[in-house]
Order: structure tokens, then sequence, then C-alpha cells
């Protein structure tokens, strides 16, 4: 029988449905997990995304065709029968299920399995193969409980106000950010974001999700009344020109990878929290024992070490290639 | 252990000097004074011995978190911490406990008299009671590899806070080979009167000269050769001598020939001096007093082919006195009556001064260094007190400038601690022929910027992987630069370089431009 879905230098092609998933060349027809810029490329002829999920990718990519589909509603398109599934990963973020000749295969996309009270949490979807990102894919990486991460980023936000210093946090501006929003104690402080994630919870905002009330750092911004405020901006930031307006101030990044003491201390940030929008080891091992598929494709992480883990647990495992990093680890990828 | 867990993660979470100093200072307020006493130790390389082997501990944390070696084994090439890898995959603690620095210390210590059943569950048990900052740092202890981000110096400057005592004398008690448990905190940082004589003093170390017009008028100062061995101090107090290294080791045994220094210096003599492998009237390569110093003991035939004696720098106790305050004019004077006293046969030398005139002299006679088996100049002001720790001003060293070789990058490893995940250890090689041979390995001299943007080029550009080696195309250019070169059998190449490092990434030349085997080999004919 004919693989339903294969890898092209393109990305993820169907050809009885003539679509790609997540491609990172331009193609006819684009069926996107999610907004995040290693999965939503320009170019493609028309796109399709969940409609929670579209708003974003329609304020990235511009003018665009792009249609959109709600969760667990099932089309037709060609050959295949498709739906899209919650992930969990950011808002609107899905695993797309496709079906032909009885064949189901799922495209995970990035994904969490920890509920995180902003994105719709993750569903597995029962299917014969799975294709998993497994960026974070060893043991090492566990996830601490969102409450005790939420009580640590309050603590340090609050040691820093008493201080009389501003706490910068560096995360990604499509989902994390909120994520954050949502952790954080707004009774500590003014909350004042980068340009780049106030756009993101703008549009996020305009689509009814709600976010507690920020501040966009300008020109102007009078900071000395606002001593003490936490600063939400993209990680690349704190090391720029643009940090040296809040004089004393501690810096602070928020990602999987602050699980490892060498990344940690290599960023040169006073803190990291261990916060991620992908799954951990366990989360990346109920999520795949869930599926009941036999075959899993790996890629983004660890994959030859991912593999051979799943390959010892029975499972036909093989590793899928793309574009976008190789491989593990650069700690300025979105994790 | 919270609390030291606490003040290991604030010191490990700032790159702020002072904020690493504040963390400790308070901690060596108000810790118990046995915990007090371990941090110091252990901040200053005193950690107690390894009780299991590091391949036992793998597979313990393996078989206690129920996975496979191998995957202990990925998971640490990508932490590049053993301990930290432990603590990491082994599952949450089932227990709360808040034992003691020093509790710990003793439950790991006991381990090693047990059983290794017992042993075992001893280990099983500490890791099952401990959150995960403790459960790293018991690990640590486990695997005898204890270091943590704040420097000796910067020890003693915190416990100077904690204490209101001068750094220099904390410096000079905190020298020596204490152990927790043959001094307490009363007798190490109280008491009046120093009871160990065998204690060294601190060294006084020399920044680089940059430019010899910086001294001065030439008649304040003093030169003498920098020489290529190792740096140390000879001791005699009470008929027994010692011999330390700077790096702080008990090197006494390892060079049995000092021994006879005994019967002819007068007792209270404290040397700093070089100590060098040495024939008739020339030092011999550095390679030769290499292979004495890996042993703890020295079979005969070494002791005839290398042969050692103390080239003596300075005078620091003289008749049971401490003469360090004194201008070195006057130390090297009476440095000089001392070994004028000695009978040529003796393993012991002045290092003869280096006269001059002008700062145009010194460069001719620092150019001549390599030929007489020299690293360069050392400049001493005639007038200064001999200081604690490396000082800018008084004294100078004036190295030659280093041998170098273009290169071309073929192997690339990932490093440790900080440079996990980072590619920042290379293998180089010249060519020969059509062929490439490797002939060193440098780790160091690159910007992280520059390692960033390498490893991502290695990411992308691997040949084939070797476990944690990457064979990469030999495109990637480098000067390397290095102190010495020698005939090496044991190498492929057949030479070995001494000190190698990256001096520069030589964007401008291609691989086809390199050094040869032959350029070496010339090299080596020059030099070695």
């Amino acid at each position: 029988m004919a693989d339903v879905l294969t890898f092209t230098d393109r990305g993820i092609y169907c050809p009885a449905g003539e679509f790609h998933i997540d491609p990172w060349c331009p193609v006819a027809r684009a069926l996107l997990t999610h907004g995040h810029s290693d999965h939503a490329r320009p170019g493609m002829d028309s796109y399709l995304s969940t409609d929670i999920a579209a708003p974003v990718i329609r304020y990235r990519l511009g003018d665009i065709r792009i249609d959109t589909i709600r969760y667990g509603e099932v089309r037709q398109i060609g050959g295949a029968q498709i739906s899209f599934h919650p992930a969990g990963h950011v808002p609107g973020s899905a695993q797309i299920r496709v079906e032909v000749a009885g064949q189901v295969w799922v495209v995970s996309g990035d994904y969490k399995t920890e509920a995180d009270g902003l994105s719709t949490p993750f569903e597995p979807v029962r299917c014969h193969v799975f294709i998993s990102e497994c960026t974070f894919g060893l043991p090492m990486f566990r996830w601490p409980a969102q409450d005790a991460l939420r009580d640590q980023i309050n603590r340090w936000w609050a040691a820093n106000a008493a201080d009389g210093r501003f706490s910068l946090l560096g995360s990604y501006a499509l989902g994390k950010a909120q994520r954050l929003l949502t952790l954080l104690d707004p009774t500590i402080g003014p909350i004042l974001t980068h340009g780049a994630i106030e756009a993101t919870n703008a549009v996020l905002r305009a689509q009814g999700i709600t976010l507690p009330p920020t501040e966009q750092v300008v020109q102007g911004t009078d900071l000395k009344s606002r001593t003490g405020a936490l600063i939400l901006c993209p990680p690349g930031a704190p090391a720029t020109p643009w940090a040296n307006r809040f004089g004393s101030s501690s810096t602070a990044y928020a990602s999987g990878w602050m699980t490892l003491r060498g990344i940690r201390r290599r960023r040169g940030a006073d803190m990291g929290f261990v916060l991620s929008d992908h799954a951990d080891w366990e989360g990346l091992n109920s999520a795949i024992r869930a599926t009941g598929a036999e075959r899993v494709y790996v890629t983004h992480g660890y994959t030859a070490t991912y593999r051979r883990w799943l390959e010892e647990h029975g499972y036909d495992a093989r590793i899928v290639s793309t574009a976008f990093e190789g491989e593990a680890a650069d700690p300025t990828e979105s994790a | 252990m919270k609390r030291f867990a606490e003040l290991y993660a604030a010191i490990d979470g700032t790159t702020r000097t002072n904020e690493k100093i504040a963390a400790l200072a308070a901690y060596l307020a108000e810790a118990p004074p046995e915990d007090r006493l371990w941090t110091v130790a252990l901040f200053s390389g005193r950690r107690p011995r390894r009780t299991i082997t590091a391949t036992t501990l793998r597979e313990w944390a393996a078989e206690r978190a129920g996975l496979p070696l191998w995957l202990l084994e990925e998971s640490y090439a990508v932490a590049g911490d053993l301990a930290e890898t432990i603590a990491l995959i082994l599952p949450p603690p089932t227990r709360e406990s808040d034992h003691s620095l020093t509790h710990w210390i003793t439950h790991v210590r006991h381990l090693a008299t047990l059983d290794e059943v017992t042993r075992k569950v001893g280990i099983f048990a500490a890791w099952d009671s401990l959150a995960l900052p403790e459960r790293f740092l018991l690990t640590k202890l486990l695997t005898g590899g204890f270091r943590v981000g704040i420097s000796q110096t910067l020890t003693i400057r915190a416990l100077s806070q904690a204490t209101g005592q001068p750094v220099t004398d904390l410096t000079h008690r905190l020298m020596g080979n204490w152990t927790p448990d043959k001094t307490t905190w009363d007798m190490l940082i109280d008491a009046k009167t120093q009871t160990d004589l065998s204690q060294p003093y601190p060294f006084y170390l020399a920044y680089a000269l940059e430019d010899p017009t910086d001294l001065g008028d030439p008649a304040q100062w003093f030169a003498e050769r920098k020489w290529d061995g190792i740096r140390g101090q000879f001791i005699l107090r009470d008929q027994t001598h010692h011999v330390w290294s700077r790096g702080e080791d008990l090197i006494t045994n390892r060079f049995p020939e000092l021994a006879q220094l005994a019967d002819y210096l007068p007792q209270g003599t404290v040397i700093d001096g070089e100590i060098l492998a040495f024939d008739a009237n020339r030092p011999l390569p550095f390679a030769d007093l290499q292979k004495r110093i890996g042993r703890k003991t020295v079979p005969k035939k070494l002791l005839t082919e290398a042969p050692v004696i103390l080239m003596a720098y300075d005078l620091l106790e003289n008749h049971g006195q401490d003469i360090r305050p004194l201008p070195f004019a006057i130390r090297r004077e009476r440095l000089n009556t001392l070994c004028a006293a000695i009978p040529p046969s003796a393993p012991l030398r002045l290092s003869p001064a280096v006269p001059f005139t002008t700062t145009v002299d010194l460069a001719r006679e620092r150019s001549a260094s390599r030929d007489l088996g020299a690293e360069g100049l050392m400049l001493k002001r005639l007038d200064s007190p001999y200081l604690t720790g490396r000082k800018r001003g008084d004294w100078w060293k004036w190295k030659v400038d280093p041998l170098t070789v273009d290169a071309v990058m073929i192997y690339a490893q990932a490093g440790h601690g900080r440079r996990a995940n980072l590619y920042t250890d290379y293998t180089f090689a010249v060519r020969d022929g059509n062929a490439l041979v490797p002939f060193t390995k440098a780790y160091s001299g690159l910007t992280d910027a520059e390692f960033t943007e390498i490893t991502n080029w290695v990411r992308k550009n691997t040949l084939q992987r070797f476990g944690p080696v990457r064979q990469v195309p030999p495109e990637l250019v480098f000067e390397i630069a290095f102190e010495g070169i020698r005939a090496s059998p044991r190498h492929k190449s057949g030479i070995a370089l001494r000190f190698p490092r990256m001096a520069r990434w030589r964007h401008d030349k291609p691989s086809s431009e390199i050094n040869t085997l032959d350029d070496l080999r010339q090299l080596l004919k020059i030099q070695g």
C-alpha cells in the first residue's frame, strides 16, 4: 500500500490530496499546524489552518489566501480525508490527521501534553503512523509543575521590584509570551512589552483571547515611574542596545533548554525558568503510546537517540530530516 | 544541604563578581562552622576522595532511573556534566530531608568503607531524599569533580568580608595541605599562630608585559630569564623539607634529588624557584621534565636521564623570618649569599641576572630566550616586596612570541560544562603531499561568537560521526600558536606541541595554503 504521506525536499506531502503540511518552499496548497516561522512560510498559493491560528498567520505572512477549519471538523481534499486536532503548543496549534483508504497518519506539528490554560489542550489521536517532533527527546527533560513555576517567576520579579530593578524576561513572541502573561501576578507591578510581543498580543486579544493588561515600551515611555516593572521581550532583546534604557535590571529566559546548567550559564542570564511549549520526555512517550501507532517518524531534536529508544520499545521508528534545525539544541530556537 | 545548594545556585546563577562574593560572605557568616570549613575546602579544590568510579555511578543511576545505559550516555553528551545528567534523569525524590553539608560528606565517605551492595543502597537512599539541586551537588561530591563558579581569590575575598581578616593573611592561611579532618574553623581561620611547618607562602605572579617602555627608568629594574619548568617553593623548617608546586601540590617525593639541599641550607628557609630538568649548564627541554611530573616515585633511570635542579628566583623566609616585605634587591642579596655557600654539585642554582642598561638591550636578550631554553624574561622592580597573587606593576613577564603554523580543522567535538552543546574542541591537520596529517588539538583562543558560528557550521557539515566526534570537511583554517615543539613517536605526525591554542581564525586563507608536515619537521630541527 502506498504511503499516505511522503517526505519531499519541500516538506511533508500527501499525494492523494495533493497538499503539503508545513512546507518550507512555495507549493500550491499548504496545511499549517501553527504560525511559528519554521512551520508557516510565505509564498504558498493557498493556506489552511485552524480558525484560532489563522489571525496570527495572516498577521505574520501578510496578504495570503487562507481558509480555516475548526478542531475536529472533517474535510475531503482529493482522495484524502483531513481533520485538525489540538496540539496544545500555542493557541490554535494543531496536529493534522490524514486518512486515505482506511490508513490514518497524523502529523503532530509541535505539541505539548500539559494543559497551560491558554491553548486548547492536547488531544491524542489514534493512528497507524505518527509523525512526532522530539525537540526534548531526552530523559533529562522533565518540566516542573506550572504552579511551582508561577511561584518561581513571581518571586524573582517581586525581589527585583523590591530592589528597584526592572525584570527583563526573554521569551518567544507567539505562545510563550502570552502563557507567561497568564502566570504573572499583576499586583507586583506594571507589565511592559517589547513591540514584537505587543503586536502578537493585539492580534490574540482581537480574536477574543483574554490577557492581562500590558503596555508597550516606546520612545517616550516614562520608565522612572515604572521602576520595578517586568518587561516581556524577545529572547535576543536583552543583549541589544534596546535594553540599555532600563539601566539596573535582572535578566531571565523562559525555555525548556533552561533545564541545562551549561546553556543557562552560556546565556549569561541571572535566571532561567524551565518553561517550554514542547512535550517533555514523559510527554513524548505518553503521547506516542496514546496514538496506538506502530510506525513513528521523529523529527526536530535528538532524533537518532529518540528513534533508538522507540525501536527498543517495539516501534518501527524512522527519522525525518527538516530544513530547519537539523538537530538538537540551539537555545535560540523557539522552545 | 539546602542552604549550601542555595549558595551554589546563587554563585552559579550570576555573572557578577560582587554578587558571588556577597552570597558566599553571607553564607560563611551564618553557616555552622563545620559546614563553613567544608565549603572553603571544596571551593579551594579540597574535595573528599572519590568513593565510587564514574562507571559504576553511571550504571547505578541508569538502573535507578529505569533507563538503558546508552541513553544516559547520550544525555551526558548533551548536558556535558555527569552529575547534572544523573540528577536530572533520576525519578523525583520520595522523601524530604535537610541534613547539613557535613552530614552528607560524612555519609559519602562512610560509604567507601562498605561493601558494594550496601554502598549502592546508601546512594539510592541519598538520591531518593534530595531535591534536584542538592542531589546534583551530592552526585558532584561522589564523582569527585566538584567545581564551582568562584575562584579561590574570590572565595578569600568573601572570607575576608565574613571574618574581617585581611586577604593576604587568609591567602596564606589557606595554603598548603590542610583538610577539614586535620583542622577546625577556629584553628584554620582564627588561631593566632600557624603550626603547620609545611605551609608554603602564596606565590607572587606576574602579568604579561606589552610594551617595555612602560617600565620607566630601566635602572629601577632587575631582569632574569623566565625558565620553563615547574614554578615551586622549597621549604626547609625544623629538619624537614617540603616542595610545593604553584598549583599547591606537594611534590616533595617526585624530586628526591632536592632532599640534599636540606644538608646545606639553614633551618627556616623558603626559596621560590623553578624546578628544571638540567644537564651540565643547560636546561633540558620541558618534555624531559614532563616525564617526571606524572610520577609519584621516580625510577633510577629517569633520575640520571632527567636530573632536576632548583633555579632560585627569590628568598621568602630567612632564618625562620618572613622577609617578603623587604625589597627585592635585599632578598636577592640574601639569596645570593645562601647559594654561594653551597657546593656547585648541589641541585640549586641562582637564576642569573640578565645585565642591561636600555630596553633595547632587554629586547635583544628576550629574543635569545629560546636558544637558552627559556620562555622569555622576568622583570622585577628592585624595591618590590613579594606580593600575593597576580599583581600589576612591580613584576612583569615578557615572553617570547609563540611559534605559529596555519592548519585546517578536521574533527570537532563538543565541550563540557559551559561549553556543552558547543563544538569547541578541534583536531587540526597539516598537509603532507596530498594527505592531511593530524598533529594537534586545541580548545581555546576563539570568542564565544566564533565558537557559535563554527558550531553551526559543524552541524551542517558533518561528514561522519565517531561517537561524540564529528569529522568535517577540511575547510576552516586557523593559525595555531604554541610554546614549544618536540619529537613524539606516539603521535602519527611524529611531533607534539606545547600549549597549542587558536591564535585566530584565518578566514582569508584557503586550506590549500596551510603549512606542511615538512614545515613542522623544520621547526622541530630548529626549536626542538
